[in-house]
């Protein structure tokens, strides 16, 4: 199942929560401003570094660059929209709004 | 009649709801338990994970007089004359909040992150509210 959050993880628990809950090896995908979390040199990368250790992360690229987040956390993998279309169709999806 | 039966068992959806907020904040607590009861008049097969803040909407004792709206709480109780029955907490979310099954109005199983994933993994429909 896919895992997708919205929201910045300054903000909301929904990130820590999915990655907390969902099965491992389960794929996350950030998008909206779920994307900072996936920015480099904050206090959550650490966190998010933590959640790529059990699931893989991806991030929505029009996001990062509409939020100005070039420096990612090693690991994470951005995807355009049609790659956002392919991880959707692999799977089951949950969104933790 | 045999035929009927199965098409009939066809029709029922595995869904589970993910409760995450709690219950005055926003309409979104109050939002899932009313969509809840509307999808078990369709006789689905319903179970309820509350995540997170989601694990306040339970607590009982709430009181919302002075607060001006009408509460919910007593509403949970409907559930199961709806055969809603799974109705699971997060064991590590009820914690954080010092709270304990006590602490809720109605029946909650507790379940480790790891149950909760697979029965996530189960269900044709996985909802957020």
């Amino acid at each position: 199942m896919l895992h997708m959050v919205n929201k910045s993880p300054f903000s909301n628990s929904a990130l820590e929560e999915a990655a907390r809950i969902a099965s491992k090896g389960s794929p996350i995908l950030l998008i909206e401003d779920g994307v900072y979390a996936a920015r480099a040199g904050t206090s959550f990368a650490p966190k998010l570094a933590d959640i790529l250790k059990d699931h893989p992360v991806y991030v929505l690229t029009p996001d990062l660059k509409a939020r100005a987040v070039d420096k990612l956390v090693e690991g994470v993998e951005q995807v355009d929209y049609s790659g956002f279309v392919d991880l959707v169709e692999k799977d089951k999806v949950h969104s933790w709004v | 009649m045999m035929d009927e039966e199965m098409e009939v068992n066809e029709n029922v959806k595995k869904v589970m709801f993910v409760m995450r907020k709690a219950p005055h904040g926003s309409i979104y607590s109050y939002e899932g338990l009313e969509t809840v009861l509307i999808t078990a008049a369709y006789e689905q097969d319903m179970t309820m994970v509350f995540v997170g803040d989601g694990v306040f909407a339970l607590v009982k004792g709430q009181d919302t007089t002075d607060i001006g709206i009408k509460g919910f709480i007593k509403t949970y109780g409907a559930l199961e004359h709806y055969d809603v029955e799974k109705i699971y907490v997060d064991r590590v979310s009820m914690e954080e909040r010092g709270l304990t099954p006590d602490d809720f109005a109605i029946d909650v199983e507790v379940k480790e992150a790891e149950e909760i994933a697979a029965l996530m993994e189960e269900q044709h429909a996985t909802i957020p509210y």
